[in-house]
This record gives structure tokens, C-alpha cells and sequence, in this order.
């Protein structure tokens, strides 16, 4: 009798679902945000078709405001996985020159919430894996690992369809699509285990390292490129600085920190006392329910 | 509050500290356990679950504040934390104050990571509890100390012994509003063995608790409950048995998800294996087809393994080159599972539309699909009484014995002995909607009973001395279309031209063979699929079938096209608008329908769903009924080749 440890079930279980929508989907793709979930999520794809390399494209929503590290993972994890990587840009919020100093939130609803959905009705992919997890925040608790989107990508809370056992329902009327996933039962403390355990490359700013940072509105921000515009007064200062998230570079608070290694890191977070998404601005937009409307909206 | 926040459960703060190796290596041997709450907002769910994230540290600081100012903005405990707040999710139930969906939480102690499934006890969400709870391990029945055993109590015991959760904790909550007191306690554990014991749950383990104060949630006895030897609610969740290290012991079997082939060389054989465990050279038969070869090699990404169990997703390649494919499942070569297509199941409906007997739907099993039919069920299960009643129909929430026929063989076991093959979901074919859970029961021997008598003058011979080959001629169309009309002009017309026919009209069928059955939804079907089949024994008479119904709904037309041969089902879309069927109003029906005097009438209070792609369709504003008649006979004519 083989003792099968929570990181071996959470494993298949996501193969499994990935397999499942590989049979049943017509165009499927995966989301790629080349964040640590991400990093796992690509893994396990890797897992679920070997010796094939995973049967779909890679698509990244870009907003142009990533760090540079990520855009450099970005390219090399598509090229070692052997799969094609789409990248997309809302041509609108391009040539607004919209960006997160002077549009606040309008800078996510147009480069990430309908640079999604113009990318999806682009290729017209019906299914997209996203690398979302239940424990990330109280409206994803409910989510379904199937989580079906009208043709205009609206998600309805209340008419989510039961999911049992592990069969999942994957049909839909044309033009309705799927989102899917496959790592919604991990936790925090699983993706960092799970990246040590199998030694999956992330981008190196989850580590700590002397990074030039500002401070504001009680965020700590990195000056990644000369397009931050300082305030006057403001002169980045070197800090020993790592982060939790990962996603807009001038939306994402730092934490200062001196772990350096993966094992450090981990240790920090067992014995810290912040949630993870406390780094991220996007949370705080209307009081608790932000993420929720941001959903029915079509943000993942 | 009881101190316990120094017990073993959690104990890890300075193991994390002083090395993080050492820790980290323990917590990835954690096994997994899923599990379920089951009791209603009063019964301090919310609460006990908020209690064990915030024990296991799943709360962090920022969280904790945010906690501490809702419990004292909108919490129901004074001034003291409601946990409760930490767990429910969506705006409109934060409005609300209930839960209205399934959420799912995960903490995890020094033994073993958990996930829970967290449903209301609300008497309309059946479904939700049977959706957590078929992934359970293990069940928490919460019961109100001052309540004791209620109607709930039973409704969800039943669900979780119905949808085969072999251990139970019958955790009795809120000891602290009755003085800790044993009787109360022992009372209800009593009472609570007696219903158990009437249903079939054999054990259960039962905990008197405390979700607000903290009492036997981590460490048992607590200080108020001297009186009580058995373990903590922790305690007992660390040790009970997994339902995956259970299913390595039985025999292998794995529903074949996906075949990878990358090149030539390479066929892979890709899924979970649901029961048991394989090694390369194990003998394994592809069921249905019966084929058998034995397994070359389990190939992961990690490298081949040497043993693959019951939990896993895995490759296989085979030593022989041998047909298998998606829906096929792999087996032990010498106890394979059976197929069959016809079934007793017990049916959890979980959509605001009715069960329609008669009706196709989809059928998903492992990794089968297959378009099946429900029979009108054998008997309902009121879940509060357990009581068996007659039904017609299955509503939202309701709990049938139904007889399932699939249109081929399907690859199952009893759900008992397998939940992975005997577990399936039904999917409505039009909206795509998930509209019920089912479990096997057995296979019901009649489709390998009842063989066909063996008929010397068949339905060629029939055909052949008629000199036609037979077809149907399926006129659809709102009442007053002129379907029969136009049917009838049909039927002169093949008569003169000597051809052998017969006209089963709508009105008149009902007055004989279907005089029985009404105008519901299910009436509708079952009179059409009777229409079908008696259509279906004319054409092997070798005659040509006219059939005039409105036969209002797509998936009972399909259901007799696909009863016929290729090709000899002919729809007829008789299209004529609402407002000038109305109009015309030859047997004064639309008027007594909107009257209200006719009840689901088509086109008025009960929809009619237009053919897609029908073979013909008569514009009745453009064509009169001779024409129509006339370009109907000359299609079917065109279309015979003369068997003489």
C-alpha cells in the first residue's frame, strides 16, 4: 500500500481536470500570468501530457507595467515547455496610454478585465485554465473548478452548475465559455512546498534582494523602469525587498525582507501575520466585495 | 475562552523558527482528508469552521483586524470575534446572513492538510449538500445542544449515508449554553443511535463541543467536560481511515481519459486510476471490448514508475497494440466490471425544471458520455420522513428510484462498491445545465432477456411486396397550422398513386391508445414516444407513416428519428405564425386557451420548440396545402428506389 502525501493528490487531481478539458473542449488555452501560481499551474500541465508537450497555447493578457524579470521568465517557460505563447495587448488602452499612475482602476479594467475578454473572442478559445485558488479570498471559496462564463463573460453566482465527484459538465451553447481551474484546492503553503519540492523556476523577485523602492500610501513600490514617475521629494531608496504577489509593478507592494532562498521565504510566511493579497491595491477598490464584482465583470 | 492554544495539534511555531527543513519535510508527508459539515446557521457552523482556520493560523493578522471590526459592525456576538463572519462568502448572503452555496475552506494541523466543504442546512439546498458531500471522506452532523435531534438532523444524515460516507461525527455543539451538562449529551447521542440504526449507519462517532468557547475542538477532555473519554474533534479527524487508501485494496480500474500520442512510437493511455494498483507486466483488459494485453510501462514526467495506486494520474503504455480510447476503462485482466445499459438508480434532482420522463439527456459517468432516459420514477424518498411515495416527477431537491435506460453500453459498477463507476451526472441537452446526480444501484437484466423473436418474413419482405420502401413523414407545427390538412391531401395522393400508407393523426390517437395521458410536459412526451414506436412497427409493416402532432418539443422528435433507420424519418415543419394560426382558430381552441379554460396550451402557456434543420418546411403564408401536398409526394416519390 503506496501512502499518498496532500501534494500527490492535489496533483492529479488538477492532471485530471486538465485531461478532462483537453478531451472535451474544442480551443482551449491557458492563462499565463507568470506568477508563482502560474509557475505550478504550467508545471502541471507539463505533467499531465508527457511525453506530448500540453496541447494548447499560452496566453498572456499583457498590460505593459510588468516587471521585467516576469517578461523574461515569460518567454523562457513557454520556450522549455514547448508550447506557443500568445501575448495580448487591448489595442484601446494602448493608444489611451492608459497606466496604473493616472487612470487608478480604470487601468485594470481595461488592460487585464477586457484584454481578457478580447483575447478569448480573438481566438475564440472556449475554454481558458486560470490559476486562481479558493483559499486566495472569501468569493473564490465558492467557485467552481468549471466556472461558466455567458457569451459576454459574465459570471452569475447564484447559477453555478453543481459539480460532483470529479465529473465535470464542460458542454455549452456556442459562443459560451469555460473558466477552468485546475489548481483551485491548493493553498498558499502547497504552491511554495510544491515549487521547492519540484524545483520549478519563478521569477526572482520572490526572493529577497537590494531593490530600489519608494514608499507610498503605505505600499512599498520598486522603481523597475524609468516610466515611475517620482514625485516631488521622492528618491528610490535600496531596500532588502521581496514580494508575494506578483502583478503590475506599480499595483504591487513589496514586503522588506531578507529571505533570499526558497526555504527562507516559506519560513517568513508561516511566521508572518499579513494574508497575501494584502500587497495587491486591487482588493480594496469597493470594500469587501471588490473581487466579487470584479468577477461578475469578468476578471478572474 | 478555553486555553488551547498551546495543544500538539498546532504546535509549530518554534519548529519553523529553529529549522525550516526539518519542518518543511513534515508537512509534505501530510495526507489529505476531505470532509463536510452538515447543520443549519443555528447550529454554529460558521462558527466551528471559523474556529478551526483561526486555531490552524489560516487567519492572518490583516484578516484578524478586519475580523474584530466586522464582529463588532455586523456580528451576532456581542463584542466578542464571530468566526462566522470569517466564512461567508458572497455579498448577497453577507445580506442575507445564510449561506447559500458550497464553499470550500482548507486548514491543516501537524498530521494531515484539510479541505471542507461547507453547505447549508437550509431544507431547499439539497443539492448543495450532496455536491460537498460527494467528495467527502467524512461528515460533521452538527447538532444545537438545547435542540437536540431535529428533522434536519435526520435529512442529513440521510444525505450523507445516501451518498456513501462511511464515517460520521455527530458533533454536539453549544455545549456551553447547557452547563456542559452529560445528560443532555447522552440523551442525544441515544436518540441519535436509533435513527442511525433505522437507516443503516452503523457508526458513528459522537463529540460534545463548543465552536464558540473552544471546548474538545483540539484536545479532549476540556475542563468543562471531565465526563468525556473520547477523542477531540481534531483528534478524530487526523485518524480516520482515507477513502483513496481504501480503494488501493480493491481491483484495478481505470477510466481512460485521453490517448497520447506525440509520435509513432508512442501510444499513452492517460487518466486517475479510480480503484486499486497496477505494475508493468500486470495483465489488464479493456472493458467494454473485452480485449486484454498487459501493461508495458507507467511513464510520468518524473520518470517510469515501478507501482501506480488508486489516487494517481498516470500514462500507460500497453504491450499489444490494441483498440482503446476515451470511455473505455482499464481493468484487472481477470475481474473486470460489467457493462450494461439499463439501470436502477437513485436520482438527486438539482434543477429548477422537472425530471421529464421519457426525455433524452445526457449521461456522464467517469469518462462516458452517452444520451440516456429516466423512466417515470418507481418511487420518491421524502427525506425528512424517509417515507417512499409515488411520483410522476422529480422536482428541485427531490430524491427518486428511477429506472435508466442508456442508448449503448456503459462501463459501471454498483455505487457502493465504486464511486468513481457508479456515480454519474445528468445533463440537460438543450441548456447544457447539470439537472441531476445519480447512483447505480444494479443493472437491470432486461435488455439481455427480452431477445428478439427471430421474424422469417422481416421488414424488407414487408417493403418488398408493397413495392415501396417504407418512411415517416413527421408533420410539426402549432395547432391550426394545418398539419392535418395538409397530411391528409398527402395521403390521397400516395393512394392514387398506389402506394400503401396510413395516417396516425393527433386527435385521433388520443381517443384509443392514448387516450390515458393528459397535456403536461410528460404526457406530451410519453404520447409522442408511443406514436414513435407504434410508427416504428408500421414501417416495419413496410407501410409509408403520416403522423400529424404538434410534438412541440426537439428532443422527442429527435427521439423518434433516432428509433427509425437512416434516412426514413422525414420532418415536416408545417410553419405557420402564431398570430395567423390564432386567427384561423378552426376548433376554437387558441380562444378558449387564452380564456384561461385550456391549461399548457402550445404556443400560449407551454413552448413550442422549432425543428433546426427539418427535412422539409412548408411556409403555410406562401403555400397553399395542395402545393404543399404536391411538393411533399414529389419528394418522397423522388427519393424511392423501387425494390421490385
Amino acid at each position: 500500500m503506496q501512502r499518498l502525501t496532500h501534494l500527490d493528490r492535489l496533483e492529479a487531481e488538477s492532471i485530471h481536470i486538465m485531461r478532462e478539458v483537453v478531451a472535451e473542449a474544442s480551443n482551449p488555452v491557458m492563462l499565463y500570468s507568470v506568477g508563482k501560481d502560474s509557475a505550478v499551474m504550467l508545471h502541471l500541465a507539463r505533467k499531465a501530457f508527457y511525453p506530448a508537450p500540453p496541447p494548447f497555447p499560452l496566453l498572456h493578457v499583457d498590460t505593459t507595467w510588468k516587471f521585467q524579470a516576469m517578461y523574461a521568465l515569460r518567454d523562457k517557460a513557454a520556450k522549455d515547455a514547448g508550447m506557443e505563447l500568445l501575448v495580448y495587448q487591448n489595442p484601446e488602452a494602448k493608444e489611451r496610454g492608459i497606466n496604473p499612475f493616472d487612470h487608478g482602476p480604470l487601468h485594470t479594467d481595461m488592460w487585464k478585465t477586457e484584454g481578457l475578454k478580447q483575447a478569448l473572442d480573438l481566438h475564440k478559445f472556449d475554454v481558458a485554465f486560470g490559476g486562481a485558488r479558493r483559499d486566495e479570498e472569501k468569493s473564490r471559496a465558492k467557485e467552481r473548478i468549471f466556472s461558466f462564463r455567458t457569451a459576454s463573460h459574465g459570471w452569475d453566482p447564484k447559477n453555478q452548475r453543481p459539480e460532483l465527484w470529479n465529473l465535470y459538465n464542460a458542454r455549452k451553447a456556442k459562443g459560451e465559455s469555460i473558466r477552468v481551474f485546475p489548481i483551485s484546492n491548493w493553498t498558499e503553503l502547497d504552491i511554495w512546498q510544491y515549487l521547492m519540492k519540484e524545483g520549478i523556476e519563478i521569477v526572482p523577485l520572490y526572493m529577497a534582494a537590494q531593490r530600489p523602492t519608494v514608499e507610498r500610501d503605505g505600499l512599498l513600490l520598486m522603481v523597475d523602469d524609468d516610466r515611475f514617475p517620482l514625485e516631488p521629494g521622492e528618491t528610490p531608496v535600496m531596500r532588502s525587498i521581496r514580494f508575494r504577489t506578483l502583478g503590475c509593478y506599480p499595483l504591487t507592494g513589496a514586503v522588506e525582507s531578507e529571505a533570499s532562498t526558497l526555504a527562507d521565504v516559506v519560513q517568513e510566511m508561516l511566521l508572518t501575520t499579513t494574508s497575501e493579497r494584502q500587497g495587491r491595491a486591487i482588493d480594496k477598490d469597493e470594500g469587501g466585495a471588490g473581487m466579487e464584482k470584479k468577477k461578475q465583470e469578468g476578471y478572474f | 475562552m478555553a486555553d488551547q492554544a498551546s495543544e500538539p495539534a498546532y504546535q509549530t511555531d518554534a519548529l519553523i523558527a529553529e529549522d525550516i527543513d526539518a519542518y518543511l519535510e513534515l508537512h509534505q508527508n501530510k495526507e489529505l482528508l476531505r470532509f463536510i459539515t452538515c447543520g443549519s446557521v443555528d447550529d454554529g457552523k460558521s462558527t466551528l469552521i471559523g474556529r478551526l482556520l483561526y486555531d490552524s493560523k489560516m487567519i492572518f493578522e490583516d484578516q484578524l483586524a478586519a475580523l474584530e471590526a466586522d464582529s463588532k459592525r455586523v456580528g451576532t456576538q456581542g463584542q466578542e470575534i464571530d468566526f462566522a463572519l470569517l466564512v461567508d462568502g458572497l455579498a448577497a448572503e453577507r445580506e442575507q446572513g445564510i449561506t447559500i452555496d458550497v464553499a470550500y475552506r482548507f486548514f491543516s494541523t501537524e498530521k494531515r492538510k484539510f479541505i471542507v466543504a461547507d453547505t447549508p442546512g437550509h431544507e431547499q439546498y439539497t443539492r448543495n449538500m450532496v455536491t460537498g458531500a460527494s467528495t467527502a471522506d467524512l461528515a460533521v452532523i452538527l447538532i444545537d445542544a438545547r435542540k437536540g435531534v431535529l428533522v434536519q438532523t435526520r435529512r442529513h444524515s440521510y444525505l450523507a449515508h445516501l451518498i456513501g460516507i462511511r464515517h460520521l461525527v455527530l458533533a454536539v455543539n453549544k455545549m456551553d449554553l447547557v452547563d456542559y451538562d452529560q445528560a443532555t449529551f447522552d440523551a442525544i447521542v441515544a436518540d441519535y443511535r436509533a435513527f442511525a440504526a433505522e437507516i443503516g449507519i452503523a457508526d458513528f462517532t459522537a463529540i460534545p463541543l463548543s465552536g464558540f468557547k473552544g471546548d474538545n475542538i483540539t484536545a479532549a477532555p476540556s475542563a468543562n467536560t471531565p465526563w468525556y473519554a473520547g477523542p477531540s474533534l481534531i483528534a478524530h479527524l487526523e485518524a480516520v481511515e482515507i477513502e483513496t487508501a481504501a480503494a488501493q485494496l480493491r481491483p484495478f480500474r481505470m477510466p481512460v481519459q485521453w490517448v497520447n500520442r506525440p509520435n509513432l512510437d508512442f501510444r499513452g493511455f492517460a487518466g486517475l486510476i479510480a480503484e486499486g494498483s497496477i505494475k508493468p507486466g500486470d495483465a489488464v483488459r479493456i472493458v467494454p471490448s473485452g480485449k486484454t494485453s498487459t501493461v508495458k510501462s507507467i511513464v510520468t514526467m518524473d520518470g517510469e514508475l515501478e507501482e501506480a495506486v488508486a489516487g494517481q494520474s498516470v500514462t500507460l503504455t500497453l504491450a499489444d497494440e490494441v483498440d482503446c480510447s476515451r470511455g473505455d476503462v482499464l481493468a484487472v485482466a481477470d475481474n473486470p466490471p460489467q457493462s450494461a445499459d439499463q439501470f436502477e438508480a437513485t436520482l438527486v434532482w438539482m434543477s429548477d425544471e422537472a425530471l421529464l420522463p421519457g426525455r433524452g439527456y445526457w449521461l456522464k459517468l467517469a469518462t462516458q458520455t452517452v444520451s440516456a432516459t429516466v423512466a417515470q420514477p418507481k418511487y420518491e424518498v421524502d427525506i425528512n420522513s424517509l417515507d417512499h411515495f409515488a411520483a410522476k416527477t422529480l422536482d428541485l431537491n427531490a430524491i427518486g428510484v428511477c429506472e435508466v435506460t442508456t442508448d449503448r453500453p456503459i462501463v459501471f459498477e454498483a455505487y457502493e462498491t465504486s464511486r468513481a463507476l457508479g456515480g454519474f451526472i445528468l445533463v440537460d441537452k438543450l441548456t447544457n445545465a447539470t439537472v441531476a446526480a445519480g447512483m447505480i444501484h444494479f443493472s437491470l437484466r432486461r435488455a439481455q432477456n427480452v431477445h428478439w423473436q427471430a421474424l422469417e418474413i422481416g421488414r424488407e419482405q414487408h417493403a418488398a411486396i408493397k413495392g415501396q420502401t417504407p418512411a415517416v413523414l413527421w408533420f410539426t407545427g402549432l395547432s391550426g397550422s394545418g398539419k392535418s390538412t395538409i397530411a391528409n391531401l398527402v395521403e390521397k395522393k400516395l393512394h392514387a398513386a398506389g402506394r400503401h400508407s396510413f395516417l396516425l393523426d393527433g386527435d385521433n390517437v388520443r381517443h384509443g391508445l392514448n387516450k390515458d395521458l393528459g397535456f403536461t410536459d410528460a404526457d406530451r412526451i410519453e404520447n409522442v414516444r408511443r406514436v414513435g414506436e407504434v410508427a416504428k412497427l408500421m414501417t416495419d409493416a413496410g407501410l409509408v407513416v403520416l403522423t400529424a402532432f404538434i410534438s412541440p418539443f426537439r428532443a422527442e422528435r429527435d427521439l423518434v428519428r433516432a428509433m427509425l433507420p437512416h434516412g426514413e424519418f422525414i420532418e415536416i415543419f408545417v410553419d405557420t405564425p402564431l398570430s395567423v394560426a390564432e386567427e384561423r382558430d378552426v376548433k376554437g381552441l387558441y380562444k378558449k386557451a387564452r380564456a384561461g379554460e385550456l391549461k399548457n396550451f402550445t404556443g400560449i402557456d407551454s413552448p413550442y420548440e422549432r425543428p433546426e434543420n427539418p427535412e422539409m418546411r412548408i411556409d403555410t403564408t406562401r403555400t397553399s396545402p395542395e402545393d404543399a401536398a404536391e411538393l411533399i409526394v414529389e419528394r418522397l416519390l423522388g427519393a424511392w428506389t423501387p425494390s421490385l
